[in-house]
């Protein structure tokens, strides 16, 4: 993360300095794959079955799962990777926003549901409710809905966040209350009378915005609004985490006491990355339910968020595009080995979490920048053989010292 | 009458032995725990008077009648039996009633049956020997008809109340309260005119009071309304409450005005007792609850508490040790009723040796990096349930109960404490108090805390910390195999049986603050009690929601939770 030194013509200008990185060579790699695969996705899923180039549209609608799950990881490593705050409950904002989404697509189903009710959903009805509760009141319209994506859970992130930060919760405690509190919503919206569904969730929505989510076009746009939708989050970070905002934030995660006698509220730094990352999350699963088209409370399972940490550790943390990396790796490897050797994928999940945090501390892309550099160091050993040789560190650039 | 059949039934009942095991124990503590729990898992011998063997003629020629097709001759066999004083009598009556009475139709033997598999197995009510095994189709059930039924019941009552035993003519008169019938009226003013024991007087006098409640007579329905006052069984409250039902043609049921207001105030003086008995079993729910929670975040305090590891494990330690136990009763089938003194020091042990295992594998190439330690060992609880299900199946086992464990100590109609939870409250005592004694007193104990208070320090006076660490390590996961073979008891045994209780477990020790077991056990106890205070209004689920968020904001105010380690110990 070196500094930027291009000089500087217009705030504009700054922002997009410290969003477009030029030392941030993985990032534009990333976002060059990324437009590639946004344009070229939708065009082949729009030929002919029988073309060899064909891609299905449950292939688009898995690979906009992943990139969901890939902002999620993005907002993980955001919190976790440059703020030091291992958060357990990040599964809960995702499912928040997630479950916005859902009432609003579920109060479009309208009358074709079951029990053809205007207004109530099938499972009040079924549940004999006789009006909606005053929390789904204004879910039937889209831009309320998405202001909820948003609001929801960067609220509920800041209250929390606002009373750990203050009373200086830290370390194995702060990600042990996230998890309770990612446990605790699972049980309440397991419960009938929340009017969240229950156990069933939120699910058979027809159409979004009047576009069936059936059909293949929807689907296909869905793909694209979630592969912009994770470069412009990617591109926040990295203005973040490049700004001098994201330098308290780094000092924060490496000697917090010290910040804090310097002069910086660390307090408020710490919020402030925590409910972003939670409004990241949440926006993330109000992208994530219409394309697999149900939510439930089983996604705050603590399991999950737990989950989201290993997608975050394989890919390589602070790094953000580690994150979007390792969340698509193992994605691709659950989807595979679930199909073809399920008995061997928590063996695998297992044995992943086991060796990345034992031999694979920066992840992926530790390895590749500990083969990039050796690569170096064995090509200036040669070219200055007569010099007495300092042997370089394998230090990277990138890499992050441990937050403990 | 449940009660009664249970022990009646049991037939060919075996003594049980009082057995006392005594192993000695690598940690010392196993002796210890064990003496505990054979002391408190010990049952008395059951005494049976020995048969009388000049009845045997006579039982024989009445058993025999039974197998007529006539109704008379058996109504005959019935009464015969009635003179004899023999507690095989009562069990055939008993089985009779039931309807596990056959006859082989070829050699017309009578015999209990029981259902093994396919076959019906049979045995000889006078000699207790097996006939041999049969067809469905080569036996037949002995028949009876309602004037019969009448008469085996107050031939059973009448044979129950003028046994020897008291605790079966107590047991007898309790069945009639809870079962009452006009027939056995005369039965019981027999028994009543006989009995000399006080509590057994009581109880029938009571029993009489519950038949006589439908009395015709308002002056015998008083006299029995007041009998009944202070009287708990939910049977006379159901049936004082009846009493004052309004038809609906606006009168009362019961006619008299005076037996209604004294069933008011019987009423009344009950439901106050009722309350009392109703807050003293939620407490005992609480306790029970809170020694759960304490047994499985016991071994966790040691291992978060006092290492600072964060075992995500720790939930599948208390897997394996429940599936120590299934595996200990496969294959001791013969002795199943010990054979959790034996799966107790198995699963320990197997669960420390698997825990230090791990710590010597992963953990200890993670010290000082809590958050990678939670995120290893949980990688590594999915494998272990992941293995777990590839070896047992991923279906619940079932894990025998043994007899003694099973069943509830009833204290009143009101009040009945299960054996099971009892037990587990007093078994978690005392895994608490061995882990004390063993800390506070043991030379391991003391170089564990020095490790833990100063590690470099400790090395420098030669204690060798990474045995300690692993031996703590073992330790905690042994504690919490233990607690498996607990909860196998309680809840079923199946591959996510430690994800049920590791959140919870966390709650615990972080409420009650890390590193001090006093805490931990006070956690546990007051959360385990305001769970089981807050379920009757709030239901179950909320309860949880609730402690969850109590604790939730309790570690804002208190981040180093309810009992804080204070000075150079609390820096790290």
């Amino acid at each position: 993360m070196t500094t930027n030194d291009r000089p500087v013509t217009g705030p504009i200008a700054h922002i997009l300095s410290l969003a477009f990185d030029k030392n941030d060579v993985g990032g534009r790699r990333f976002l060059l794959i990324l437009a590639v695969v946004t344009v070229a996705v939708p065009l082949l899923n729009m030929l002919p079955e029988t073309s060899p180039f064909y891609v299905s549209t449950y292939t688009l609608t898995l690979m906009g799962k992943y990139l969901c799950y890939a902002i999620l990881a993005l907002s993980v490593d955001l919190i976790w990777g440059y703020c030091g705050i291992m958060s357990l409950g990040h599964g809960a904002f995702f499912t928040l926003g997630g479950y916005a989404m859902g009432m609003y697509l579920m109060r479009q189903i309208g009358e074709r549901g079951v029990y053809g009710d205007p207004i109530l959903p099938d499972f009040m009805v079924f549940l004999d409710w006789s009006e909606l509760p005053w929390y789904w009141l204004g879910f039937d319209s889209f831009s309320f809905a998405m202001l909820m994506v948003l609001v929801v859970p960067g609220l509920l992130a800041f209250i929390f966040g606002w009373l750990a930060f203050r009373s200086r919760v830290t370390g194995v405690y702060l990600s042990i209350i996230t998890q309770a509190m990612t446990y605790a919503l699972m049980l309440a919206f397991f419960r009938n009378d929340m009017g969240f569904g229950g156990n069933n969730g939120l699910t058979d929505f027809k159409d979004i915005l009047g576009f069936s989510l059936q059909a293949d076009s929807t689907r296909a746009i869905l793909f694209v609004i979630t592969a912009l939708a994770l470069a412009l989050a990617y591109l926040l970070s990295r203005f973040i985490v490049n700004s001098k905002l994201g330098r308290v934030i780094v000092s924060v995660r490496d000697a917090e006491s010290r910040t804090r006698f310097i002069g910086y509220k660390v307090e408020h730094y710490k919020l402030f990355v925590f409910v972003l990352s939670a409004v990241i999350a949440g926006i993330a699963g109000a992208l994530y339910v219409p394309q697999v088209g149900i939510i439930n409370p089983g996604e705050f399972s603590p399991i999950n968020s737990i989950e989201i940490i290993i997608w975050v550790a394989i890919g390589g943390r602070g790094t953000l595009y580690g994150a979007i990396l390792g969340a698509i790796l193992v994605n691709y490897a659950k989807t595979y080995f679930t199909g073809a050797l399920p008995e061997v994928w928590l063996f695998m999940l297992g044995g992943l979490f086991v060796v990345t945090t034992l031999y694979l501390p920066k992840g992926v892309i530790g390895i590749a920048n500990q083969v990039k550099d050796r690569y170096r160091e064995q090509a200036s050993k040669k070219q200055d053989q007569q010099m007495d040789s300092i042997k370089t560190e394998n230090a990277d650039t990138l890499s992050v010292e441990d937050p403990n | 009458m449940t009660i009664i059949q249970k022990q009646s039934t049991q037939r060919p009942s075996l003594p049980h032995p009082i057995k006392t095991i005594k192993l000695t124990f690598l940690l010392g503590i196993y002796g210890f725990l064990l003496a505990i729990s054979t002391f408190a898992f010990a049952v008395p011998e059951s005494t049976e008077p020995p048969p009388s063997l000049t009845n045997d003629s006579i039982f024989e020629t009445a058993l025999n009648k039974l197998n007529q097709k006539n109704f008379a001759q058996k109504n005959q066999a019935i009464t015969e039996f009635s003179n004899l004083k023999d507690n095989r009598v009562l069990n055939t009556l008993i089985a009779l009633k039931e309807g596990e009475l056959f006859y082989v139709k070829k050699t017309k033997q009578i015999g209990f049956s029981e259902k093994k598999e396919a076959l019906y197995v049979l045995t000889d009510p006078v000699t207790s020997k097996i006939i041999g095994e049969f067809k469905k189709r080569k036996i037949k059930k002995i028949s009876l008809n309602n004037s019969l039924r009448t008469l085996i019941r107050q031939t059973i009552a009448g044979l129950q109340l003028s046994s020897q035993d008291k605790q079966t003519r107590l047991d007898a008169a309790t069945s009639i309260i809870k079962k009452p019938s006009k027939d056995l009226l005369p039965t019981l003013e027999k028994a009543i005119a006989l009995e000399t024991d006080e509590t057994v007087l009581l109880r029938l006098t009571k029993a009489r009071a519950v038949i006589n409640i439908s009395d015709p007579s308002a002056d015998v329905r008083l006299a029995s309304v007041h009998r009944l006052e202070g009287s708990l069984l939910p049977e006379i409250r159901s049936l004082l409450n009846a009493m004052l039902i309004v038809e609906d043609d606006g009168s009362f049921r019961e006619p008299s005005e005076e037996v209604r207001a004294a069933a008011t105030i019987a009423l009344e003086s009950i439901n106050d007792q009722v309350q009392v008995y109703k807050f003293a079993e939620n407490l005992f729910f609480g306790i029970s609850l809170g020694s759960v929670l304490l047994l499985s975040a016991v071994g966790l305090a040691i291992t978060f508490g006092v290492m600072g590891v964060i075992n995500m494990a720790h939930g599948e330690m208390m897997m394996i040790g429940a599936y120590t136990t299934y595996v200990i009763q496969l294959l001791m089938p013969n002795h199943i009723e010990y054979s959790l003194m034996v799966a107790i020091p198995a699963a320990f042990l197997v669960a420390g040796l698997m825990g230090i295992i791990i710590e010597r594998g992963i953990i200890r190439h993670l010290y000082g990096r809590p958050l990678e330690t939670l995120l290893a060992t949980f990688g590594l609880s999915l494998v272990l349930q992941q293995l777990v299900r590839s070896i047992f199946s991923p279906l619940n086992r079932s894990v025998y109960t043994p007899d003694w464990m099973s069943g509830s100590w009833e204290i009143n109609g009101a009040l009945s404490l299960t054996y099971n939870r009892l037990y587990i409250i007093f078994f978690a005592l005392a895994v608490l108090i061995a882990l004390i004694l063993l800390l506070k007193k043991s030379r391991f104990g003391l170089q564990m805390r020095a490790v833990t208070q100063n590690r470099s320090m400790a090395r420098a006076i030669g204690i060798r910390t990474s045995w300690v660490d692993a031996m703590t390590f073992g330790l905690g996961s042994g504690i919490a195999g233990i607690a498996g073979v607990a909860l196998s008891q309680l809840t079923n045994v199946g591959p996510n049986l430690g994800q049920a209780y590791i959140i919870d477990s966390f709650m615990v020790v972080v409420f009650g603050g890390v590193g001090n077991l006093f805490g931990t056990f006070f956690a546990a106890m007051s959360l385990g009690i305001a769970n089981k205070f807050i379920e009757p209004y709030a239901g179950a689920v909320l309860a949880k929601i609730l402690i969850l968020v109590f604790i939730i904001i309790f570690i804002q105010r208190r981040p180093r939770g309810l009992f804080a380690l204070k000075g150079r110990a609390a820096e790290d």
